[in-house]
């Protein structure tokens, strides 16, 4: 009996642990544009980022499922010098996709570019602070220091976009630390990748990973044409879907649909608020008034737009940070409730009275403004058009306005001519220190207020000095707690009205296999590695 | 053929009539959303069914039939006007003019105006109803498909001006306006009508393009654009057919306007 239960015990383990997948085969899904560069230190398009996810090696990888630093290239760290410095131990003996030995001069060289200020590293960005210097040392070929010019707060996730360049192969960046590798670019039209006959990791039983030969991605950017393929069953998965195709391809085929929960990402508006900005100055004062932008904020009902516009695959927002934020989240803090009457009371306050339905200020002006929103995003279309069903109820003529991207953005941050504008916040990072950019009132994307020399409002300059100590600080908690604070500002200010929080969704062939989609990016195939198709479809390939 | 013809024009007729008098037809305000109905199908409440945000269907294709039946028309006049001053004035005159004129054309012709009018709607005021956006977007169709019309008018007025009668009618005295008015403008009539019957199905279209791309009439007001735009994408196939309906009915109407024209122009030869 008892070596049924071990013998039970070791076939689930084998389960679990991908014993049973099937090595070789190809991976297939779709890029919906042309990657930029395959430089790793230069990406920020979301197609180079899936190649440097998937052909990168990284010091430290952010699990997706537990959201927590887990070691990769590295085998431990420890940081010192009050936060200034890091010292990594590495794993020793690893090669390169093109067989070059694998050191801490190869991270010393990587760091010292990500830092150059000449090569305006996008990733570089997250670790510059003070002066923007940093020091690497090579301490011996397993060892490495770095060492930064001022204390950085949680840098160490940061490490998980970093992926390490080789400072001596021929093939430069093409040469990767990562599962696959670059075997072929054909442009504007497929890349194939490459197994790493190198690659580091191996399964619980010893079978070096990755379990696929290669991964096609086509380029394709029409979404209708990679749902009819996923279907076709001519690739594996789609890793990101809109509400409307879920349920669509949910009719079709259910077993194909994930619904990872609520993820980062949120939808939101705001109202301009840029002195210079060439609107009426009695519109100027409504924008400006917190009483004004919190019954806006609660005449709109955030319930019906994650029912209607989402099909229920969202949820009300409540601020700055998504509930899917599990460390980050300030759980004190609750979405702002669909009332009108509260909304009418607020405004009254201000000085604005209903006359025949329609809503006046204090100097006889009917309250009358403009949204503007991207052109051809459908989902942001119709939430707009139930926020002006909604404003009507208080007596607000909303006009909608649609816009070409590059309008929109010249509008944005340059004329600022708009009145209010609906977007969305695509956030990859779990960390606060990525808003800095968005929360500093000197900042470019402070988008209601933006290059400020010195903050317009008394809860602008406490953002700034809050933001700025939580960045300074290394105790965790502590920085929990500045921007707890925050995010109650946000809530109480609402500079951004927080409309919805929408799911991950993504639909995968029930033929691949150890799939587990996340809420984090890239919500399939973060552990790629792993991943194998069944025995059948493998064969065919 | 005049049986075929006579069925296109009653055929428009009804359109145009059943989508004039919306106000009383309809069964719902064209925006009101009946937001515990969404994607509803068709029913006696809803009798095409209702679209993704709870509209109801059959009100929306009333009112956006009149829009794009209304303004259609209204800027294939313009186009048409345009056409004829500009053409017939450079075609009659000819020299330097006409050379100037038509290279001006040529030119305007040459531009992608798609994009132009892209960035010309772009460009304009924010805060303006949906009433005046689809206007001023119509307008901006008119005012920038004139040059077609005015090629073909130019060569009509550049043939007529080099005429016989037109000869004799300056033989016996005429000249000027009056050479004009009386013997010259009668004769582009017939030229200028067809460009104006071709220029409507041309103007629905584009604007149909550009509410499918989010840039045509803003909501919540219809317009067939906005509404084939819903066919945009696959999920259309496995959704209701009543969203086929505007599509039918585009297609109907244009084909009677070409219908109408086809046979004016048998008429004519």
């Amino acid at each position: 009996m008892k070596k049924f239960l071990a013998i039970s015990a070791l076939l689930a383990g084998a389960l679990t642990s991908g014993a049973l997948a099937q090595t070789g085969g190809e991976l297939r899904f779709v890029l919906h544009s042309e990657p930029k560069t395959f430089n790793p230190l230069l990406m920020e398009d979301d197609s180079s980022e899936s190649i440097r996810y998937m052909t990168g090696g990284v010091l430290i990888r952010v699990n997706r499922l537990t959201q927590e630093a887990t070691p990769e290239l590295a085998t431990s760290w420890k940081i010192s010098n009050g936060g200034r410095t890091i010292s990594f131990e590495l794993r020793s003996g690893l090669r390169f996709s093109d067989g070059t030995p694998f050191s801490a001069n190869d991270v010393s060289f990587t760091m010292k570019q990500l830092m150059d200020p000449a090569l305006h590293s996008p990733t570089g960005d997250m670790f510059r602070s003070g002066d923007g210097q940093v020091q690497v040392k090579a301490d011996s070929p397993t060892h490495v220091t770095i060492t930064f010019s001022a204390p950085l707060a949680d840098m160490v996730k940061s490490f998980d976009q970093v992926a390490i360049m080789s400072a001596t192969s021929p093939q430069k960046e093409m040469a990767v630390l990562g599962p696959f590798f670059v075997a072929e670019n054909k442009a504007g039209s497929y890349l194939l990748l490459k197994r790493n006959p190198y690659y580091w990791k191996h399964d619980a039983q010893g079978r070096q990973l990755p379990y696929f030969d290669s991964v096609r991605l086509d380029i394709i950017q029409n979404q209708d044409t990679e749902i009819l393929r996923l279907l076709r069953g001519e690739i594996d998965f789609i890793n990101t879907l809109s509400p409307d195709y879920y349920d669509k391809i949910e009719e079709q085929k259910p077993a194909l649909v994930h619904d990872a929960g609520v993820s980062l990402d949120s939808e939101f508006m705001w109202f301009n608020q840029v002195p210079s900005a060439p609107i009426p100055d009695y519109k100027k004062t409504w924008f400006r008034s917190t009483n004004f932008r919190r019954a806006i904020s609660e005449a709109i009902n955030r319930q019906d737009m994650a029912r209607i516009v989402f099909k229920n695959h969202a949820q009300p927002a409540v601020g700055v940070v998504s509930p899917a934020n599990k460390f980050w989240f300030n759980a004190q803090l609750h979405a702002h409730p669909f009332d009108q009457k509260s909304a009418l009371k607020r405004l009254t306050q201000d000085g604005f009275a209903l006359q025949n339905g329609t809503l006046h200020d204090h100097e006889g002006h009917p309250v009358e403004f403009s949204i503007v929103t991207n052109a051809s995003n459908k989902n942001r279309e119709r939430m707009a058009t139930l926020i002006q069903q909604d404003l009507l109820g208080i007596g607000i003529k909303l006009n909608v306005v649609t816009l070409d991207f590059p309008s929109l953005i010249d509008r944005m941050t340059n004329t600022y001519n708009y009145e209010a504008c609906l977007l969305g916040f695509v956030n990859d990072d779990l960390d606060p220190n990525s808003e800095m950019n968005v929360w500093l009132s000197s900042s470019e994307n402070h988008q209601w207020n933006p290059k400020q020399k010195t903050p317009a409002t008394s809860w602008e300059a406490e953002i700034d000095k809050l933001m700025h100590e939580q960045a300074s600080t290394l105790d965790q908690n502590k920085r929990k707690k500045y921007y707890d604070q925050v995010q109650q500002i946000v809530w109480e200010q609402e500079p951004f009205i927080y409309l919805i929080n929408h799911d991950a969704l993504s639909a995968v062939s029930p033929a691949l296999q150890n799939v587990h989609p996340t809420i984090l990016r890239p919500q399939v195939y973060w552990n790629i590695d792993e991943l194998s198709l069944n025995q059948q479809v493998a064969r065919n390939r | 053929m005049k049986w075929v013809r006579a069925a296109a024009i009653v055929f428009l007729l009804a359109i145009a009539g059943a989508s004039l008098l919306a106000n009383f037809v309809a069964p719902a305000s064209y925006a009101h959303q009946f937001r515990e109905e969404p994607d509803a199908a068709p029913s006696r409440r809803h009798l095409l069914g209702t679209d993704d945000l709870g509209r109801d269907r059959f009100s929306r294709l009333l009112y956006g039939t009149r829009v794009s039946l209304l303004l259609a028309p209204a800027a294939a006049f313009l186009a048409s006007l345009l056409g004829i001053l500009i053409g017939g004035l450079s075609g009659f005159f000819g020299g330097w003019l006409e050379r100037i004129v038509m290279s001006a054309t040529d030119l305007f012709l040459s531009l992608p105006w798609f994009f132009l009018l892209l960035t010309v709607r772009a460009i304009l005021p924010l805060n303006v109803s949906p009433i005046i956006s689809v206007t001023i977007t119509f307008a901006l169709l008119g005012c920038l498909g004139w040059a077609g019309a005015a090629r073909m008018i130019c060569a009509d007025a550049r043939s007529v001006r080099n005429s016989e009668f037109v000869l004799l009618a300056r033989a016996s005295g005429n000249s000027g306006l009056r050479l004009l008015w009386r013997h010259v403008v009668p004769n582009l009539r017939p030229i200028a009508i067809a460009q104006f019957w071709i220029a409507i199905p041309v103007f629905i279209i584009t604007e149909a393009n550009l509410g499918m791309l989010g840039l045509g009439i803003s909501e919540p007001l219809p317009s067939w654009g906005s509404l084939l735009g819903e066919l945009q994408s696959y999920t259309a196939l496995t959704g209701q057919r009543s969203q086929f309906i505007p599509l039918i009915l585009f297609v109907a109407v244009v084909g009677s306007f070409h219908l109408v024209l086809q046979s004016k122009e048998e008429l004519r030869v």
